[in-house]
This record gives C-alpha cells, structure tokens and sequence, in this order.
C-alpha cells in the first residue's frame, strides 16, 4: 500500500486534473456558437460584444455554480454517510432539501417580491428553512442523548422530510398553479444563475465548510470504527458529530439556495469515488469535492446542449446518466 | 299482487308526463342555458360580452371581469374545481378546460351539459367566441363581435405589415429580481399571435411550443430589441422599476441598452378573451412607440 500521503496526491492532482479539464471545456460548449477570440476581444467594450456576454454572464457563472454546488453537495454526502455510519445517507436525508423546498415555496407564494441586501427572497428563504429543518432535526437527536444519536437523527430527518413535504403540499394547495409550477421547477434543479452574486454570498460559508471537512477527514476514519471505538482511541467524538452535522448541513443549505436540490449528486458520487480510491476519508473527501464539481458541470452541459434551444433541468440529467452508471459499476466491481 | 297495480298505473302515468315535457324543454334550450357556470376567465368574459352574463351564476377563483363577476360564486378553477358546489348551484351549462376529464365525466354522469374550452391561438379566439355564442343562445350577438375583434385585429395587421418589426422577447414568467427561471412565449399560442399582429418578431418564433424556457444565454444570442414583460396582476411602480433594473445585466441586449424594456401588469394580456383587440392595440404601441 502507498503511503497516505502519496494516495491523496495521487487523487488531488487525477480528480482535480479532471475537473479543471471539465471547468475549462464546459463554458466553451452551449447552444449558440460563439466565437472565443471574440469573446477575449478586450477592445471591443463589453456591453457591445454578446460572444464574450455569453461567456461571462451565461456560460462561465453557470459552470462555477455547478462546480460548487457538485463539489459541495458530493463533499456534504460523504460526511453524512460517515457522520450517520450509513452507505445510503445523502446531504437531503437530514431534511435540508424539505426545509430549503419549503422556504422557497413560501417565497415564491407570498413575498415574491421581497429582497434584502440584493439577494432575492427566494434563495434566502431557502436557506432559512434549510437551517431551521436541521436545527429541528438537531435539537431532537441531542434532546435526550449526550451527543447526538444518529439512530434518533435519521428518523428525525426522515420524518422531518415527510412533515416538511406534506407542509408545501398544504401551501401548494392555495397556491397560483403558475407558482406551483415554479416550485416544481425550482425542485428539478437550475444552475442558470446568470449573475456571480449568488456564488458570491454562498461562497464563505462554503469555505467555512470545506475547512471543517478537511478537519474531519480523520475523524470520520476513526468513526467509522463505532463510537465507542472512535472515543477509544482519543477521539471526542459528539464534538466531531457536531461539526460534521453542522458544516454539512451549513454546505447543503447554500449549495440548494444557489442551484436548487440537485438530486442524486451526494450519494452516487461518493459512492463512485470509493470504489475508484477506497474508503479513506483522507482521499475520499478531496476526491468526491473534485468529482462532484467534474460530474455536476459535465452533467450541466449534457441539459444545455441535448435538446437545444430547449434545456433539461439539470436534476434529470444527473440521475438518467448517474443512476445507470453507478448501476453499471456497481454490477462490473462485483 | 293486487297492492301492486297502483303504483304500476303511477310509473307509466309519470312516465308519459315525461315524454310530453320533453319537447318543452327542448324549446327552452333554444333559447339558451338559464345558470351557466364558467370556470374559464376567458370564456366569463365572452359570456358578458355577448349579453349572457346575467345568466352566470358562478365563476373561477381567477376571475375578476367584468366587475360583475366579483358578487358571483366561486366554485373554484383548473386545477381545483369544486364538484360539490357546482353541482349544488345546478347548472345547466358549464364552461370547463378540456384537461379537466374527471370533472366533464362527473357533470356529464350528472347529466348536466359542458362546453369544453381548448387554449389555442389569436385566430381561435373569434372562433370560440361564435361557439360559445351558439351555445349560449346569443350567436348573433357573438357573430357580430367576433367580426368586430377580427376586423379591428386586421386593421392592425395591415398597419404593421410593412416598416419596421422589432425583435421582442415576450416575457410570460420570471424569479422576481433575477434574471433567472425565466419563461418567454415560443412560436405558438395567442400571445405569440399578438405580438405579430402588433407588428413585432417573437425571437423565439422558431420554437413551436407555447412557452420556451430561455436561459441567459439563449436571451443573449437572441439578441431582442424590446423585451415585453406580460403579468396579469398589478404592480407597484417602485417594483416595476426595480424590476426593470434586473436586466440591466444583459447589458449587451439592444434592447437594454435602448432602454426598452417594458413591463406590462394588464390582465388583457394574458387572458385570450374578447379584450385581446385592446391587448394587441395596446402591444404595439408599446412596439411602435418611437
């Protein structure tokens, strides 16, 4: 066996070599040609040149988007899956997604036309119910433990997703049916943000995130021993739990407000990325983060370009082109 | 045995009262449906029109014109008709959308007549004006008007057959203050026939579908010279400007830098009633305006 150190070179520079690769491609393909030299062509002032609009306004903040919110929601699916000790965690298991739905769903439904500070209300209502579902979840599962139980989390998550789902139901219900379609869009997924804002704002809480899960790389190794175990051998472990249940639903939170609850992306990523380079968190967390920016962007040029002009919600993409393939290499392993 | 008989004598008796009432209800139906209920705006509209509206006794939750509607019940809409309360008003016509196959299958169980409504383009408008007409036993009065709307939509059509058509991108949906989620109206569908006759080019004429999902890039490429915002509810002027604000990052859409985007909150707009002659009246002069 290599030495840890050589194995997580060894899948920084692959993944992210892949990733940069799809990052660099991606804004180049869409569905209108644009020429690049044209699009680089600083003497021509930018509001008079739609080639390099179409690359900085359309193309290049919908890419950036699908890498944060792939590398994000694959990153935060990892940490679940190791924070809960179970293969089929995903970052929405928690109530994320059904919170963040229904946040947005009362946006759109009764103050459409809120914003503060500039950010819309929609996205900021999104990871207002996002937080409150998990802060639900998590005052549950530490009420009458010390620590959290993951048994008392997942239920609470689980039953947290029903009553949230059947609360958007309830305010669907009295909603315009053109809102309604709305939300239902919003569900599938969109990362055409055409503005840098939304990644602006989401982006220190996903750095925040991201610092807290290179933190817990080692500690999700040790807890996949057991608790008791973990504790064992030095580890705190309810202070571990704290910090990947919080940063991992802070990383899902922001990632939904930006591109909607992209399905599919934080469990079969991780999933994939463990077959590939094994069940370490030291490589598996970079290598999902790289994975999951590569497969989100690429799944994001696949819904633009397939049946152009018309455009696939990236959601669908992901799990036709996810799910057969994870199947695939699932059967192919055995 | 015996006991039977009377009640026997009654049936038939009934029975042949039926039979003679018969032709007396058919001469009432020439005359037309006395409760109509309507659940689609467009058709309530007609309705009032063509001088059937004081035989409407219930409308849609979307209806709000005439203001007559506004005292009428309301037995819900689209997605969320109330069979009970339609049922409870006893009708004998009612207005339904032709998706709304559970609904026309439990009127017609109730033996109670539907005219099926099917949304469509400018042309059709006029047409289900004279079927509407002849079902509500006011043709006449629909012929007249449906030629009246068709003449004056001509006379538009001939004004701006030729001079300039402006490329417009028609906005029917949008996040609110983000240039994202939008959706324009494609090739197809009355709002698409509008903007022609109002003398303008849809920059999504080639898509043949009702509505067109564009993203910014797709907007960019297509490069409008107006940008028509069509909303069916009001909205305040601070709103309004705040909105028209959003699409200043676009800045390479001539019509940004023209500044001509309109945002247009008229219900006339968006409902393909007999008032679509003012829409498109309205549409190019919005179009035209130098």
């Amino acid at each position: 066996m290599r030495s840890i150190r050589t194995r997580i070179l060894t899948a920084v520079l692959t993944f992210g070599g892949g990733a940069l690769l799809t990052i660099l491609v991606a804004p180049l393909i869409g569905s209108t040609p644009i020429s690049l030299r044209r699009a680089f062509d600083w003497s021509v002032p930018f509001a008079d040149n739609p080639d390099a609009q179409i690359f900085f306004i359309a193309r290049l903040p919908r890419t950036l988007a699908g890498a944060l919110v792939g590398s994000t929601l694959a990153s935060a699916g990892v940490v679940f899956q190791g924070l809960l000790r179970n293969p089929l965690a995903t970052p929405f298991t928690l109530g994320v997604s059904a919170g963040a739905a229904l946040g947005a769903m009362l946006a759109i439904t009764f103050a459409p036309t809120l914003a503060l500070a500039g950010i819309p209300a929609g996205p900021l209502a999104s990871f207002a119910g996002s937080l409150i579902a998990v802060g639900v979840v998590y005052l549950l599962a530490s009420a009458r433990h010390r620590g959290l139980s993951t048994n008392t989390l997942l239920l609470a998550g689980v039953t947290m997703n029903a009553f949230f789902s059947a609360l958007i139901l309830f305010v669907q219900y009295f909603a315009d049916f053109t809102d309604t379609f709305r939300i239902l869009r919003w569900l599938m997924g969109d990362l055409d943000v055409s503005s840098y804002t939304p990644l602006v704002s989401t982006l220190p809480l996903v750095i925040v995130s991201f610092a807290a899960f290179v933190w817990l790389a080692r500690p999700l190794n040790l807890l996949s021993l057991g608790p008791d175990a973990a504790e064992s051998r030095g580890l705190d472990v309810v202070g571990a739990q704290r910090v990947a249940f919080v940063s991992a639903s802070l990383a899902t939170g922001a990632a939904v407000s930006v591109g909607g609850p992209v399905g599919f992306i934080g469990i079969i990523v991780p999933h994939l990325v463990r077959l590939m380079v094994g069940a370490d968190h030291r490589v598996v967390l970079p290598a999902s983060a790289l994975f999951g920016a590569a497969f989100l962007v690429a799944c994001d040029v696949v819904s633009r370009t397939v049946m152009a002009p018309l455009e696939l919600p990236v959601g669908i993409i992901t799990a036709l082109i996810g799910g057969p393939f994870f199947l695939w290499l699932l059967v192919r392993r055995r | 045995m015996l006991t039977r008989r009377p009640l026997v004598r009654h049936l038939v008796l009934l029975g042949s009262l039926a039979i003679l009432a018969l032709p007396v209800r058919g001469q009432e139906k020439t005359r037309g449906p006395a409760r109509i209920i309507s659940l689609v705006p467009a058709v309530t509209e007609m309705l009032f029109a063509i001088g059937a509206g004081p035989r409407v006794i219930g409308v849609s939750s979307f209806d709000h014109f005439p203001p007559d509607v506004e005292r009428l019940e309301r037995v819900g809409a689209l997605l969320d008709p109330n069979v009970e309360r339609i049922l409870a008003l006893r009708p004998d016509l009612v207005v339904v959308y032709r998706s709304q196959t559970d609904l026309i299958a439990q009127l017609g169980r109730a033996q109670i007549p539907t005219f099926v409504y099917a949304h469509a383009g400018l042309a059709d408008i006029t047409s289900t004006l004279r079927d509407v007409g002849a079902r509500a036993g006011a043709a006449e009065r629909a012929g007249t008007l449906a030629a009246i709307i068709e003449r004056r939509i001509g006379v538009l059509r001939k004004r701006f057959a030729t001079g300039p058509r402006p490329k417009t991108l028609v906005v029917i949906g949008r996040d609110a203050f983000a240039l994202r989620g939008i959706y324009a109206s494609g090739g197809v569908g009355f709002i698409h026939d509008m903007i022609v006759a109002a003398g303008g080019d849809n920059v999504f004429a080639d898509t043949k579908r009702e509505a067109v999902q564009a993203t910014s890039e797709l907007i960019i490429a297509r490069a409008p010279e107006i940008i028509l915002e069509l909303r069916g509810d009001p909205i305040d002027e601070a709103t309004q400007r705040k909105e028209v604000q959003t699409w200043d990052t676009l800045a390479s859409l001539p019509a940004v830098r023209n500044k001509r985007v309109r945002i247009i909150a008229d219900a006339r707009t968006v409902i393909p009633g007999p008032r679509v002659v003012e829409a498109v009246e309205l549409l190019a002069g919005v179009l035209h305006k130098p």
